[in-house]
């Protein structure tokens, strides 16, 4: 049974007063996390906005310890805490239950940088679990384009729109045969609770990538962002599924979806709020553009209703 | 967990309140709660990026809030209305 707001746990990771921007959505996630996870948890970061905003000196934003790595690192940082710890506990040093371990990473670390190190952890199907919050480009030094970044998605580094399709990162996770997989999205933080939880209670590798909306990347007031959150879902633009043992359940409005109980939302209403997507806006061929993009959009949900049912 | 002092000796970093500063002076539009439209639906509290509303009594601290408008514009009572705060 999906677990209601009130009864999420009352335990805060997040302390107040971080240095993070005004609706920042990596730490609403972690807040989220925190109370999936307890405090018996180790966390493992790479350089991101989470870290250069919450990972400060004296003080520091986040009640855990976490290890700050270099970038690539992530996935084989990780394996070796999960390895020491098992290695304590089989030798009886420590005693107990063993701590949650877990990344924090946003997309340049995962779909870029990171990806060797991650590809190698889901292959030795290690102990632990690795959180992706993608909010679709490099934003901690300033909005640069990544492999997430959507097509037409104007960065830094594309000033006129990124020309590329994005990677489908959770379907290559999921081609590893990894025991448990799952893409959330802070607009269901319940669904986001839920797949930590059950990430938490499972053995092996598991890889959870939630969808965080950057209002300083994608240029929309900070109050928007819950509402761009649930925009992506509904449009189709972001799917929620899990995947347990490779069998894809959708969850949330993305199963009424995948059900064809209901509509996709507009996509214009989701590419119209977002400063990024002004140059779509602003172009003659608007309607082509935006056709061509609710078209990838329909190819990706039949796809993985075909995956799916595969 | 809150409340360790810095230590002198080595570069450590403890959770404490406050890691960037008084975070309110960031603040723009200061959300307030009518608590007479409010039926504690806890959105507000869950969503809040800052962790500035009190679970309990849905109390917002002022001190670290950012003003970002995300509980105003979720509260399906539009019990939250954000204000521009004089001086």
């Amino acid at each position: 049974m999906a677990t209601s707001i009130k009864d999420l746990p009352r335990d805060e990771v997040v302390m107040k007063g971080h240095g993070a921007c005004a609706g920042c959505p990596s730490t609403l996630a972690l807040r989220i996390a925190g109370k999936a996870f307890g405090p018996n948890a180790v966390c493992v970061m790479t350089p991101s906005c989470t870290v250069a905003s919450l990972g400060l000196i004296p003080k520091a934003a986040y009640d855990y310890p976490i290890l700050n790595v270099c970038f690539a690192t992530a996935g084989s940082s990780a394996s070796g805490i999960v390895y020491a710890y098992e290695s304590l506990y089989k030798k009886g040093k420590l005693t107990g239950e063993m701590p949650t371990v877990f990344t924090w990473i946003g997309d340049g670390g995962t779909y870029d940088i990171g990806l060797q190190a991650i590809s190698a952890a889901a292959e030795r199907n290690d102990n632990y679990i690795f959180i992706c919050y993608n909010n679709e480009a490099y934003s901690n030094t300033g909005v640069q384009r990544s492999g997430a970044t959507p097509k037409f998605a104007a960065t830094t580094t594309t000033p006129q729109g990124k020309m590329e399709d994005k990677k489908n990162m959770p379907l290559l996770m999921l081609d590893h045969q990894i025991p448990y997989l799952a893409t959330a999205s802070l607009a269901y933080p319940t669904d986001f609770y839920d797949k930590l939880v059950k990430a938490k209670n499972t053995r092996g590798f598991k890889y959870i990538e939630v969808f965080a909306p950057c209002c300083t990347g994608w240029k929309f007031p900070s109050s928007d962002m819950i509402r761009i959150s649930r925009m992506a879902v509904t449009s189709g633009a972001w799917l929620l599924y899990e995947a347990e043992n490779g069998k894809i359940k959708f969850n949330g409005p993305t199963a009424k979806i995948m059900e064809g109980k209901v509509e996709l939302s507009p996509l214009e209403d989701y590419f119209s709020c977002q400063g990024r997507f002004a140059s779509i806006n602003r172009a003659a061929n608007k309607e082509e553009i935006i056709a061509e993009a609710k078209n990838k959009i329909l190819a990706d949900i039949e796809f993985m209703k075909k995956r799916a049912a595969f | 967990m809150a409340n360790k002092i810095y230590d002198e000796k080595y570069p450590v970093s403890y959770p404490m309140h406050g890691a960037g500063g008084k975070t309110g002076d960031w603040r723009l539009l200061t959300p307030r709660i009518d608590r007479e439209k409010c039926s504690k639906c806890m959105l507000c509290w869950v969503y809040c990026p800052d962790a500035v509303i009190d679970r309990e009594t849905l109390e917002i601290d002022y001190e670290y809030c950012k003003g970002c408008g995300i509980c105003a514009r979720e509260c399906p009572r539009k019990a939250i209305v954000m204000i521009r705060e004089e001086e």
